[in-house]
């Protein structure tokens, strides 16, 4: 019982922040429903005994990630653009398309088959010394090498692609 | 035990949020956010089928997107930035220097 | 579960390939001479596709990474790809003034991006490969920073990429709730055990699949973002984006479709079926209406997705193999044709206007000729690859049952004759409006003759690529 009354309270706030994020005429409050919402989508990973994501939501996503936005909203400073429509003319369509779509989807989510039970149970992470994170670890570095260097590599286009083009003088 | 078919429900709700600001909203980094709603949105779906199947692998799809993710956003953000100096708008529907 | 050293030893090209991307950003720092980073790249690009070849085939890295004919083939795509897109932007860049030795090496991680989509066999590695070529791809799209045409090219390009890769996530996410694996072959196998092939999130999934791949490759009604991209973005960089992020589309959608979606192939065929119709039709029937040149190759290159689309709708290893034909020959044609336009693009002179291409033929009649050449190959008239890539793709698709859709192929590549022979029209019929010069140089030259004899060989005797795109299926 107390985790459907968690689950509602998260899945209520994450839900209207959501809908804040996208109805705010500025994005600087948008921003702020967004960090709000990320702490709530770590609560939920919480619920879900994913300790390890849930650090990473709030230290990538909140810390690094919205914080980026931020930085980008005040430098851009966006005063007059307020002052427009926040929406554009396609409104109607795309709210059509949108209810549409999560409608068709959440229909089919009530067929879903169940999947095959792995190993990691709770009672085996429990087990495990260093948990969750021990095992995410584990995972990352054996079955997942190859997938965690073309992470890094990503990582480094990015590096490489936001200084070539934020730069301020280009030399030649 | 909360059913998988809640945090389904919860993943799409999200998602279409961010279907929805993607297309209707004309501001850039509005626009931007509802691409990382929607993010979040199939994040949810991954780590709950992740604790229900009892495996790794969700979680760490997880992690690759939130990587991902942040890459994304120094370098779709250093694209508006250099786009901001030429044009001083954040507004879609005002970039429209080729038609046809 | 542990990576050994026979794991590493499949994947030494794309290492390989990394280090000399990174040997790139040094030299950046240490030579004035950047077209000295550019003939560097090429060199070592060309000993990655001698590794390629001479990497033992099979499976590495639990299974997530795969060896085969299929990957090689396409891999030496990526490569022919990015020599050419090397060879025309040495002088274009310093036209442009972004003489940068970070392009090259921005190339060399897209074209990695590629060719791990290309190997991957799993959806992770297929998704991680993907975001690499594509994040690569936004920026040099936007390579030129001082020009908003560029900046808009690169943000659209960005908007809609992120939105799709969003899609393909979902389908991701869907089939490992279903089968609790991301691995191409375990998907299809336990839907196939356990009977829920048929089941509606397993359609699901696949319809994000489509829209996600649709974005990939530009098919419509996926396509909005292709010809502003194209358009903006620096010649050079539209010739690569063309071809090689489209080819990669459709490496990883052969594997995706056929691999983890083949027990529900009828059902993903009935989807494609109208959307490559649609592609074709928008491609060709827009194009005709276009006044820049890129512009009206991107809506070409848009048509090129839907012909190519008709190979997998045939499936089996005849209409693969005649999808693979098409895509190499489409890169010799698309990125020579794109290296004529860069040839008229000089200092305060665009060059991309079709009737800048008035009289070309009086004063430079080489230039006209071998823009006559790819746009003959371009419609698919012989004796040029064009028309042998076509007559494959074409044979395969009615083999399999697909007449029907062959005959609107061919109707649509009749009215595709129509703005590609236009623009020799304007060259050969029309007077010369003002003076054009060429911007030539080396390395755009040898990229000419490679595009040109590429064209022109494979048009007389097509039965190389062919037997090169059915052996590499088998083995």
């Amino acid at each position: 019982m107390l985790a459907e009354i968690f689950f509602a309270y998260f899945a209520v706030v994450i839900v209207l922040t959501s809908i804040l994020v996208i109805a705010s005429r500025n994005p600087v409050h948008s921003v702020l429903w967004m960090l709000l919402l990320f702490f709530h989508i770590a609560g939920l990973y919480l619920m879900l005994d994913a300790e390890f994501l849930a650090a990473i939501q709030i230290i990538i996503y909140a810390g690094a990630i919205l914080v980026l936005f931020l930085f980008v909203v005040l430098l851009l400073n966006l005063k007059e653009e307020i002052k427009g429509r926040p929406f554009s003319r396609i409104f109607v369509i795309a709210l059509v398309l949108a209810i549409g779509m999560a409608v068709v989807i959440s229909s089919t989510m009530k067929l879903l088959p169940p999947g095959p039970v792995g190993q990691y149970s709770m009672d085996m992470i429990r087990a495990t010394k260093g948990g969750n994170s021990s095992i995410i670890g584990r995972v990352m570095y054996t079955e997942f090498l190859f997938p965690f260097e073309i992470a890094s590599t990503i990582l480094l286009v990015a590096i490489i692609g936001a200084i070539v083009l934020a730069k301020k003088r280009l030399r030649s | 035990m909360v059913p998988i078919q809640w945090y389904l429900w919860l993943s799409v709700i999200v998602f279409s949020i961010g279907v929805f600001g993607f297309l209707s909203r004309r501001n850039i980094i509005v626009i931007f956010m509802s691409i990382e709603l929607m993010l979040n949105g199939v994040n949810i779906s991954l780590v709950a089928f992740s604790h229900y199947l009892q495996d790794m692998r969700g979680q760490i799809l997880v992690f690759f997107v939130i990587a991902v993710a942040a890459a994304e956003a120094a370098i779709g953000l250093a694209i508006i930035i250099s786009l901001f100096r030429n044009k001083a708008t954040a507004h879609v529907d005002d970039i429209d220097e080729m038609k046809g | 579960m542990q990576s050994s050293y026979a794991d590493v030893a499949r994947i030494i090209p794309e290492i390989f390939l990394t280090s000399l991307a990174l040997l790139l950003l040094m030299m950046e720092l240490v030579t004035k001479k950047k077209e000295f980073i550019g003939f560097i790249g090429i060199i070592g690009v060309v000993i990655t596709a001698y590794l390629t070849l001479i990497t033992n085939p099979g499976r590495a890295f639990s299974d997530m990474f795969i060896v085969d004919g299929y990957s090689n083939f396409f891999k030496l795509i990526f490569y022919l790809n990015v020599i050419l897109t090397i060879l025309i932007s040495i002088r274009y860049l310093k036209i442009e003034g972004v003489n940068l030795g970070e392009y090259y090496s921005l190339i060399l991680f897209a074209t990695l991006g590629m060719m791990i989509m290309a190997s991957g066999t799993d959806l992770i590695v297929i998704y991680l490969g993907l975001e690499l070529m594509a994040l690569s791809t936004y920026v040099l799209a936007g390579f030129l920073r001082h020009e908003i045409r560029s900046n808009e090219a690169a943000l659209k390009y960005f908007l809609l990429g992120a939105f799709s890769s969003a899609f393909l996530l979902y389908g991701i996410a869907l089939t490992y709730g279903m089968t609790g694996t991301t691995n191409l072959k375990d998907i299809a196998s336990y839907v196939t055990q356990h009977g829920i092939a048929k089941n509606p999130v397993f359609t699901l999934s696949m319809i994000m699949f489509i829209i996600a791949f649709g974005f990939k490759i530009a098919a419509a009604p996926f396509h909005m973002w292709a010809p502003d991209t194209y358009e903006g973005a620096p010649t050079s960089i539209t010739a690569f984006m063309s071809v090689g992020p489209k080819a990669a589309g459709f490496a990883a959608m052969g594997r995706v479709f056929f691999d983890a979606l083949g027990p529900i192939r009828l059902d993903w065929v009935a989807v494609i079926i109208p959307i490559a119709i649609l592609t074709m039709a928008v491609g060709n029937i827009i194009a005709i209406s276009q006044t820049n040149i890129k512009r009206m190759l991107a809506y070409s290159s848009i048509a090129h997705a839907g012909y190519a689309l008709l190979g997998l709708i045939a499936g089996g290893s005849e209409g693969l193999s005649s999808m693979m034909n098409y895509l190499l020959i489409y890169a010799f044609m698309n990125v020579g044709a794109f290296a004529v336009i860069i040839m008229l693009r000089r200092e305060g002179f665009k060059g991309e206007d079709i009737d800048d291409y008035s009289g070309l033929a009086k004063r430079h009649p080489l230039a006209a000729g071998l823009m006559l050449v790819f746009m003959f190959s371009l419609t698919g008239i012989p004796p040029t690859a064009g028309f042998v890539g076509k007559f494959y793709l074409f044979m395969s698709a009615i083999r399999a049952g697909y007449t029907g859709l062959v005959i609107v192929a061919v109707i649509f590549s009749a009215i595709s004759a129509y703005f590609y022979l236009r623009i020799v029209m304007y060259m050969y019929m029309r007077e010369p409006k003002a003076e054009v010069e060429l911007s030539t140089s080396a390395p755009l030259g040898i990229a000419l003759a490679i595009t040109v004899a590429g064209v022109l060989i494979l048009g007389v005797f097509p039965s190389i690529v062919i037997h090169l795109a059915k052996a590499s299926l088998l083995g």
